[in-house]
């Protein structure tokens, strides 16, 4: 600070800052990446370990031993829900009645805004089970949730059998000390949030459901089961939850540490870990698996049932069978027993998770990156922002703005109201005019809602500068500065914030936003520039980023395809907003592509 | 320890003693002979496959201590320790329960003594007490030390003076509840270490009679332990011309069908207490073991079968009983044991409980949230009032403007609202209403609450845990199913049915919620060295600097001009001509 305090040394700095400032902004964008991709680098991760004492030391030892009754059960099952053409209630319930639990039903329906055509669902009916095992010492204060959902076709047939096998087996232990709720839920997500908010008693999303009967106090973690087949090679363990919350740590750490003793492959994104960190492969591989947590949980959407489980502050993860056809074989029973272990390990917590990370990314099960590690690659990009409002002149001309005389203040206005009221046309047109769209064209009301939605944001591209223009004339050289001042600022603000609740989104939209907003000026030549910001808008960003998961999955789409599955995952965004209150859709409508409008407007300002 | 029982004992005998000599006429043979003790085993076999076993053991003491003057010291089978500290803290009355687990009526039906999870006191002190709260602290205290439970922890925030729902259960019409104290503890974990003293305070401790059966090893393997004393005094006869105290010291246990049964619908003595019966406790007038056979022969058989029977009307339902009394020597048959075993053959279907609530926290987030009371009238056509009790701690700071109670979706207007506020750090929340449960129907009590941010000295150690709210206490004189039944005349003469009798007309049930588990925001406590070292940092480094580049002005100094110059200078100025600079 003595450096600031000395007026000669601060002359010289700022001189520094002006005259090296676009070098030092390239550098920092460039550390930036290079810091975030470092991140993958198994030696700057840190090893996984549980912080929570009462799951650590403890020692669980598993008696699960009715695989092989799970299995014929999940015939019956089958038979079953063939028979009621949906989800067997009424076998349920006396299934789980049988095996002493409490059992309860929950009907709910709900109206999608438009049909979601990825699930062919429109109106929604569904009835929800759930049987309570109550503790013996536990006076209902606390609970713990094991749920499988009840899939249309052949899936999820083991993991509603395995549920109930492990409700039998558990109801004969006298050491529990939380309830212990067996929910298995109808139309996946839908189900799943008619029950919490039926358990909770709120409504977020104007579903109706009946309300629920029986209650075991406060969640305290949970699990959700899914699985397809008799035998799996492989656990995935799926965190990403809505608006990219994930559990504790620690839940990740328990089920990567039952793996470990019960010797099942665990995958997660579905890639199993290398030990091999120092050669290339291994560290794409790892790099790969972190670019996928941060894609799944840049797009803000559940991965899961356990998803939805987040916004009430009970952690929850869903574990995954996967069956390709590897060599080494896992059968029900072994998965029992990890489940057994786990939900006892839970049992044993005296209070809620809360010692270990709930900021981290993972570039393999047993090594994770925290906050403090990947926050700096952010803070590098971010940085860029507020050293361009230090251009020389910005500065300047913002202070001369405020002036009565000057007409900065005004001029700014105008773009800046217009561009907002384009992203709330964005958000809330596509919806609303969906039959009005349906009438004048041939479409169906999915396309109908997607393609209004890009409709709007291309007519977005032609109004903001005309109007600007037709508003107050030529734009002077101080207007489309004290302009650029207020959107590098507004978007510094708008990716900090994003950044602290989601980062992944944060950084994609950073990194894509980033170097042309910082750029970007009226002298340069316009329609290169103009192609170049089209490029790097958010919508492109989205594509970009299904071409990229799709790579990353490894399975590589065409154009055309990619094109489709763009189109879809818009839908799905609105949907996940409408159904589930995920945020990334209002947050792209309303703010960032308002401000990315913003700077398109000083490309055309003259 | 051993030298302080002898010194104790001594001193007990020298007061014996100078009491003997003082008031030798009052304490005749025959007076301290009225002393009584009866104990009493009920075994209820419920439909869901569970077996519910209640003892009962009655002390009574023909004595009035409380009378001016009368000093008393001499006891025989009621607890000295008990007894002194009646007479201490002039109680008029002392209800303390211990409960593991949760009474699951939708399940059992009514308990015969309904209790909290957790632990729960309320005691009645005498009208004569000045300093009712330094009294009830103490006694708080004393009785922790007596049960080894943690009843220390009652103090003035948690304890609450009910004006409806607590009336004196023994003699007296005691009415001012000033003179009243409850408190819960729901978060009370009852062990073998609160059974071990409870046993001591019997005449036979576990010695001989029912006793016997209470090993704490089986009686913690069940879904459901409670164990309590009632303190109150009664009529010592039928003019009721004096009054003595009664001890009732009970226990109830239910046993699990899958983790005590091994799923077999099969009990016995043995399987449940690992013990059985082969005396009565010789202190004892009167030992009996009562089965509820009302649904024999359809449903299970009892073996050995008796042939004294009893009927009773109980919670409002007529009930038989097979009674075993174990005064009499044929009871125990030729192998000189009792082991009572029950068989059942069917599937009862389940009993639906007139009266039934539960509560439970409505809402997410750390700032606010709602507390939802659900009371369940199930009578098929018959309205009846219920009384409703809330204790809510001063750190859910209740909105009682949002108090809302919907009876079948239509506002129901409560008869009568006590409300109590909190203060904070000093008392809770109380909250009493008459609220009238229309026939068939569902009620519920609506009220939102704020979180409030605790100082850090003020949570617990186990923070993320969450905070206790006590179970609320619904109370009611519920229509009896006896009652309800007009057409029936099977057992009984015409005349008696028609117009059905009052005492059977209905029955007092007190049915308490569950408690609630209720987060409240809390600091992240695990890093309290990093945090202060982080705000000392940016406070030292980061804020001092820059207040201080804020609030300063900066000049430019004059640097100052060589040796040579200044020399020079000083000779330009003698001359007077223009300095150099």
């Amino acid at each position: 600070m003595g450096l600031l305090s000395d007026p000669s040394r601060r002359k010289v700095l700022t001189g520094l800052l002006t005259r090296l400032n676009t070098p030092i902004c390239i550098v920092c964008y460039l550390a930036g990446i290079v810091w975030f991709m470092g991140l993958a680098f198994e030696p700057f991760t840190l090893r996984t370990y549980m912080s929570e004492n009462a799951m650590g030391s403890t020692m669980v030892e598993e008696r699960f031993s009715s695989g092989e009754r799970a299995l014929s059960l999940a015939k019956e099952f089958d038979a079953h829900k063939r028979k009621a053409g949906g989800m067997p209630v009424e076998w349920l319930v006396k299934a789980m009645q049988s095996r002493g639990l409490e059992v309860f039903t929950q009907s709910f329906s709900r109206k999608l805004p438009f049909p979601d055509e990825n699930k062919e669902r429109y109106m929604v009916r569904g009835t929800n089970v759930y049987g309570i095992l109550r503790a013996p010492r536990a006076p209902r204060t606390e609970a713990l949730v094991i749920t499988a959902p009840c899939s249309p076709g052949n899936t999820n047939n083991q993991a509603v059998a395995l549920l109930l096998a492990l409700a039998q087996y558990f109801r004969n232990q006298i050491y529990w000390a939380k309830d212990i709720i067996f929910l298995v839920n109808e139309h996946d997500l839908i189900g799943t949030q008619a029950w919490l908010e039926g358990y909770h008693h709120t409504n977020i999303t104007g579903m109706e459901y009946s309300p629920l009967q029986g209650r075991a106090g406060s969640i305290q973690a949970a699990l959700s089961l899914e699985l397809s087949s008799d035998v799996i090679t492989s656990l995935d363990l799926v965190l990403e939850g809505l608006n990219g919350q994930l559990p504790n740590l620690d839940l990740a750490n328990l089920f990567y540490a039952f793996c470990q003793k019960l010797g099942v492959l665990c995958t997660i994104q579905g890639k199993l870990q290398r030990n091999d960190w120092d050669t290339a492969e291994g560290y794409t591989h790892a790099a790969q698996t972190m670019m996928l947590m941060v894609l799944k949980q840049a797009c803000g959407r559940s991965w899961g049932d356990h998803g939805l489980f987040l916004r009430y502050h009970i952690e929850a993860a869903s574990v995954r069978g996967i069956n390709s056809f590897r060599h080494y074989k896992t059968d029900a029973t072994t998965i029992g027993r990890l489940l057994e272990g786990m939900v006892r390990k839970l049992n044993n917590l005296l209070e809620r998770l809360h010692q270990s990370y709930f900021f981290y990314l993972l570039p393999s099960l047993s090594r994770f990156v925290s906050i403090g590690y990947y926050m700096p690659a952010f803070g590098l990009l971010a940085v860029i922002l507020l050293l361009r409002v230090s251009f020389p002149g910005l500065c300047h001309c913002f202070s001369v703005s405020l002036q009565p005389s000057s007409p900065g203040v005004l001029t700014v206005l105008t773009p800046v109201v217009i561009s907002h009221l384009t992203g709330v046309a964005l958000y809330l047109l596509p919806v609303h005019l969906q039959e009005m769209a349906v009438e004048h064209f041939p479409v169906s009301e999915t396309e109908a809602v997607v393609l209004t939605a890009i409709a709007i944001y291309t007519a977005g591209l032609a109004l903001p500068h005309n109007t600007q223009r037709l508003l107050s004339g030529e734009g002077t050289e101080q207007g489309w500065k004290v302009l650029k001042l207020t959107a590098l600022l507004y978007l510094a603000v708008l990716l900090g914030c994003t950044a602290l609740i989601n980062f992944s989104l944060g950084f994609i939209l950073a990194v894509t936003l980033v170097p042309i907003t910082a750029s970007i000026t009226p002298h340069m030549p316009k329609a290169l520039y103009a192609l170049v910001m089209v490029l790097l808008s958010p919508a492109f960003t989205i594509l970009y980023c299904v071409f990229i998961y799709q790579e990353l999955i490894e399975a590589p789409v065409s154009v055309s395809e990619g094109w489709m599955l763009f189109l879809s995952v818009i839908s799905q965004g609105i949907l996940d907003h409408a159904l589930y209150g995920s945020l990334v859709y209002p947050l792209l409508a309303l703010f960032i592509y308002p401000c990315w409008l913003m700077f398109w407007n000083i490309l055309f300002w003259n | 320890c051993e030298i302080k029982q002898l010194s104790d004992c001594l001193i007990r005998l020298l007061l014996d003693r100078r009491d003997g000599t003082r008031t030798s006429e009052a304490l005749t043979p025959a007076a301290a002979a009225r002393d009584e003790f009866q104990e009493e085993l009920v075994i209820r076999p419920l439909h869901s496959g569970d077996i519910y076993a209640s003892f009962q053991f009655r002390t009574l003491w023909d004595t009035d201590f409380l009378q001016e003057g009368q000093k008393v010291s001499h006891y025989r089978l009621f607890p000295k320790s008990l007894g002194q500290v009646l007479s201490k803290f002039s109680v008029r009355e002392l209800h303390i329960s211990f409960t593991q687990g949760f009474w699951r009526t939708m399940q059992w039906g009514q308990p015969f003594i309904p209790s909290p999870p957790g632990a729960e006191l309320w005691v009645w002190f005498h009208d004569t007490v000045s300093d009712v709260d330094g009294n009830w602290k103490e006694l708080t205290n004393v009785l922790s030390g007596i049960f080894c439970a943690s009843l220390n922890f009652i103090d003035l925030t948690n304890t609450v003076q009910p004006s409806a729902s607590f009336k004196p259960l023994g003699l007296g019409n005691a009415t001012d509840h000033r003179f009243l104290r409850y408190a819960t503890l729901p978060r009370e974990i009852v062990c073998t270490e609160n059974l071990t003293p409870w046993k001591k305070l019997l005449p036979c401790g576990s010695k001989a009679g029912l006793a016997v059966l209470l090993k704490s090893e089986k009686l913690f393997h069940s879904s459901f332990h409670s164990q309590a004393v009632h303190i109150r005094p009664v009529c010592q006869d039928e003019q009721c011309t004096s009054k003595a105290w009664e001890l009732r010291q009970t226990l109830n246990v239910v046993f699990d069908l899958y983790t005590a049964g091994q799923g077999k619908k099969e009990w016995s003595l043995f399987k449940m207490f690992s013990r059985t019966l082969t005396e009565a406790c010789p202190l004892a007038t009167s030992s009996k073991v009562y089965v509820d056979i009302t649904d024999n022969p359809e449903l299970f058989e009892l073996s050995p079968a008796t042939p004294l029977l009893s009927q009773a009307v109980v919670l409002g339902d007529r009930r038989t009983y097979s009674v075993f009394d174990l005064t009499r020597a044929e009871t125990f048959g030729q192998l000189r044991s009792l082991n009572l075993l029950l068989r059942w053959k069917g599937d009862g279907e389940m009993l639906r409980p007139l009266l039934h609530a539960e509560r439970y926290v409505a809402g997410f987030g750390l700032q606010t949230g709602e507390i939802h009371t659900v009371i369940y009238n199930n009578h098929p056509y018959r309205a009846f009032p219920v009384l409703l009790m809330d204790s809510v701690p001063w750190y859910l700071q209740l909105y009682i403007h949002t108090l809302t109670v919907t009876s079948k979706s239509r506002d129901n207007k409560p008869s009568y609202i006590h409300y109590q506020p909190a203060k904070d750090r000093h008392r809770p929340h109380l909250l009493e209403m008459l609220i009238q449960l229309p026939p068939h129907s569902m009620t519920e009590v609506t009220v939102q609450f704020e979180r409030a941010l605790l100082k850090w000295t003020e949570y617990t150690p186990d923070p993320n845990h969450g905070f206790y709210v006590g179970s609320s206490v619904v109370s009611a004189l519920v229509p009896s199913m006896v009652a309800m039944n007009t057409n029936f005349t099977q057992d009984q003469p015409l005349f008696s049915s028609f117009v059905p009798v009052k005492e059977e007309s209905s029955y007092f049930v007190r049915v308490y919620t569950e408690p609630l588990l209720v987060n409240l925001p809390t600091p992240d406590f695990s890093m309290p060295y990093n945090v202060i070292c982080l705000t000392c940092t940016v406070v030292a480094v980061g804020y001092g600097s820059f207040y201080n580049l804020l609030t300063r002005t900066f000049q430019v100094d004059e640097p100052s001009l060589p040796l040579a110059k200044r020399l020079a200078n000083l000779i330009r100025r003698i001359r007077g001509v223009p300095l150099l600079t």
